[in-house]
């Protein structure tokens, strides 16, 4: 099992990695995003500041559910994915390997960015490390229940815009818990509590998700 | 006598249709009774003044609207896991009625809001983890609409259904910690409630109102569904040219009438 995460894994970043502009859209999203709000909202420093942990949660979020759309997509319309889900490897470690390679091409670059647009926010050096942190806890939360929602609306006519309608509201606790951490470091309080309920978040879903985004794969399948 | 006895379409189209007038002549009954007793009654409140009755409408509202999407929950998920059709299709009844009494709650809560805390929207807890419940039965609609094949549609509907029931004790757990401004709860259990004797009759039969009113909708909505899932079966077609013949019967009484 282990072996076959690791095969399906490397082959997702393989693919990414032949194609890089593919991988590169949700980064580029996200960096157009987060640059519009001062120009919608205006560059006062101090508004900046303030709005600055949601912000860039809230790019983080949409990047990452745009770009689940096509997670299983490609190999669905070429036969690929029935062919792994037939050859009786527990699905659940076909959908693991699935949301952990997704997690690496767009989560990973957002964990890395995310502190440079905090510079541009005029964050606080505690509060980038902070802001950091929780995506580095809070992106795989998103690729694992965004693949459950990638699963579910395999081969349907608007599938991108149909995931992130059922995938936003679970993923509100992330959202919330991620930018609470950060505004708490900014307000000069201890983001501890943030941050365990973000992992146990991590923890619940990287048990539960893969799973389910088995069950919804066969569903789709059947 | 099995518990699926009553699982089987064709006995719940036919019981059904006894109950529902009752059902439907119950939830007259009870909301006439809860509004004469909760406007014309029960006392003004002394500090929200006579705004406060909307509650016969907001409370039960909010209440029908979490039962319902546990219902939802449920039933899709016993439809999916021991393949009772009738279950799937009764989770599938379900969700326009609990989008219809969350959106009722919000839109009285808004109301209600107004002339009590001077504002149509606050984004707290509540409110807030409602809202989210709104959108939860949005995706389940827009999901299960979008999938023309019923039984792929049932079961993804399902998952999605479980995946939500799950999560909804932890966004609102973690909505309520991000923010706390509404008024306490004035029924809870284990304590004493806070309110007159009247309020609280007219607010338990407003609640038997709308459970009446929510399952004689949503029967009706599920002998719609059963009928057209089950339109090839021989019982639809036996009722369908049942009445057609008692159409034929009465063409013919009113031609020689």
């Amino acid at each position: 099992m282990r072996q076959l995460f690791l095969v399906l894994y490397l082959r997702d970043l393989r693919l990414a990695w032949r194609r890089p502009v593919d991988a590169l859209l949700p980064f580029g999203f996200f960096v157009i995003a987060a640059a519009l709000f001062p120009l919608g909202v205006g560059p006062e420093p101090q508004m900046l500041r303030q709005m600055a942990p949601g912000l860039i949660w809230v790019c983080a979020l949409l990047a990452t559910l745009l770009s689940l759309g096509a997670l299983y997509a490609g190999d669905h319309a070429d036969g690929t994915l029935e062919q792994l889900m037939l050859t009786g490897h527990d699905g659940a470690a076909i959908a693991a390997a699935r949301a952990a390679a997704h997690w690496t091409l767009t989560g990973l670059p957002l964990v890395l960015v995310a502190p440079l647009f905090g510079v541009l926010f005029d964050l606080s050096g505690d509060a980038l490390a902070t802001l950091a942190f929780t995506l580095l806890l809070g992106t795989p939360v998103l690729s694992l229940l965004g693949s459950i929602g990638a699963a579910l609306t395999l081969g349907l006519r608007s599938a991108g815009v149909l995931l992130i309608l059922i995938v936003l509201p679970l993923a509100v606790p992330a959202l919330i818990f991620g930018s609470g951490a950060v505004a708490a470091v900014e307000g000069g309080q201890s983001a501890q509590a943030q941050c365990s309920l973000l992992g146990a978040l991590l923890l619940l879903s990287a048990l539960l998700a893969p799973p389910a985004t088995a069950a919804a794969l066969r569903i789709a399948l059947d | 006598m099995r518990f699926t006895t009553f699982a089987a379409p064709s006995r719940f189209h036919r019981i059904s249709g006894f109950v529902l007038p009752w059902l439907w002549a119950a939830a007259a009954l009870c909301a006439t009774a809860g509004l004469a007793v909760g406007l014309l009654h029960a006392p003004t409140d002394a500090q929200q003044g006579d705004a406060y009755r909307i509650i016969f409408i907001h409370v039960p509202a909010a209440w029908m609207s979490m039962v319902l999407y546990l219902a939802l929950a449920g039933w899709a998920a016993v439809g999916w896991v021991w393949g009772v059709r009738l279950a799937s299709m009764l989770a599938r009844a379900l969700a326009p009625t609990g989008l219809a009494c969350t959106a009722l709650a919000l839109v009285t809560g808004a109301f209600w809001g107004k002339p009590t805390w001077g504002t149509w929207w606050v984004w707290d807890a509540r409110l807030t983890s409602e809202l989210i419940l709104l959108l939860l039965y949005g995706g389940y609609l827009a999901l299960v609409e979008s999938i023309d094949d019923p039984r792929r549609a049932d079961r993804a509907g399902a998952l999605l259904a479980v995946v939500g029931a799950i999560n909804v004790p932890i966004i609102y757990f973690s909505v309520r910690w991000w923010n706390t401004l509404h008024q306490g709860a004035s029924i809870t259990l284990g304590r004493a409630p806070s309110m007159a004797d009247s309020m609280l009759l007219g607010m338990g039969l407003m609640t038997l109102a709308f459970w009446a009113w929510a399952f004689a909708i949503v029967f009706v909505r599920l002998r719609a569904i059963v009928l057209e899932r089950e339109r090839d079966t021989a019982w639809v077609r036996a009722l369908g040219a049942g009445e057609a013949a008692a159409h034929r019967v009465a063409a013919m009484r009113g031609a020689t009438a």
